[in-house]
């Protein structure tokens, strides 16, 4: 648990890593899922028209 | 070879192409990308002069490599579009560029978040931060110009225009702390001939160089998808793949 803690204070600049890579993950995350979502979209509205015709 | 680029380059193709390539990088990407953080965060050892804050280079270095190479390929994208037409180009040119943007918007953030407790200041209108913040710029005028345009074809036309000048942006940043007195730090690991950083650092630096540039490909590959499905979906090849998949 020590060593956990000690891991986590990043030696005093905790403060500074962390969200470096919180940022990181959201941004790189957001890249991700937003074009993902995106095409579904267009596949649902796709597959809607095709249906419908 | 010849046969398998024109086919590839055919919308319906590589829409399928990216589907099918999109579907085996992902995993892998999420996968190498979580034994890079483990390496980067935990097995590498502390830096002698900076202790535990280095560990922000991670995340740091490779975005900003990525700002520049995401660039590179989309004035390079922008250039085939503007000589041969090629419709696929210009969708590689202008998805380029919100990919890029982010990579530079996040070296940025990060750079500042390192700055703070290195030299005390979030911010310091050093000349690789300030080209690199040009270099943001330069992504966001060619996203507004292409919503600016409302002709695809032309907006991507004008667009690798504007890549194509700011492309001498890139030498300036690359060399913007040889040239210049900055406080930024010089080169560390371009240096070949000796690299500054002990192998037990640069190694994780690396691997996770390389997990960004395969980020990129699984990113642009998902990007190519929507773009292409947006372009051709009043057209009955995409309807037919979407009525196949519902």
């Amino acid at each position: 648990m020590p060593d956990l803690l000690d891991w986590l204070a990043m030696g005093g600049y905790a403060w500074f890593v962390w969200p470096s890579y919180l940022i990181g993950l959201a941004v790189l995350a957001a890249n991700l899922c937003l074009p993902v979502m995106r095409h579904r979209r267009l596949l649902r509205r796709g597959a809607a028209e095709e249906g419908g015709r | 070879m010849l046969d398998a680029t024109k086919r590839y380059a055919s919308l319906p193709s590589f829409y399928r192409l990216c589907g099918r390539l999109f579907a085996w990088l992902l995993p892998a990407t999420v996968a190498l990308f979580a034994a890079g953080l483990v390496w980067g965060l935990y097995l590498a050892p502390a830096d002698y002069k900076q202790g535990e804050a280095y560990r922000i280079m991670f995340i740091h270095v490779p975005s900003a490599w990525m700002s520049l190479l995401v660039y590179m390929v989309m004035a390079a994208a922008g250039a085939v579009a503007l000589v041969w037409r090629v419709k696929l180009a210009e969708l590689i040119h202008i998805e380029c560029a919100p990919v890029g943007a982010s990579f530079t918007a996040l070296t940025l953030a990060t750079g500042m978040l390192w700055g703070k407790p290195m030299w005390g200041a979030f911010w310091v209108w050093d000349a690789r931060l300030t080209s690199e913040l040009i270099l943001l710029f330069l992504y966001l005028g060619v996203i507004a110009l292409y919503a600016a345009i409302p002709d695809r074809r032309k907006a991507a036309r004008a667009t690798a225009v504007l890549a194509i000048v700011g492309v001498v942006n890139i030498p300036v940043i690359h060399y913007s702390v040889i040239w210049w007195n900055t406080l930024h730090q010089g080169p560390t690991v371009t240096r070949l001939d000796a690299p500054a950083a002990h192998i037990s650092i640069l190694a994780p630096l690396l691997f996770m160089a390389v997990v960004f540039k395969l980020y990129f490909i699984t990113v642009l590959l998902a990007r190519l998808r929507g773009s292409i499905a947006e372009q051709c979906r009043a057209q009955q090849w995409f309807r037919d793949e979407a009525a196949g998949r519902a």
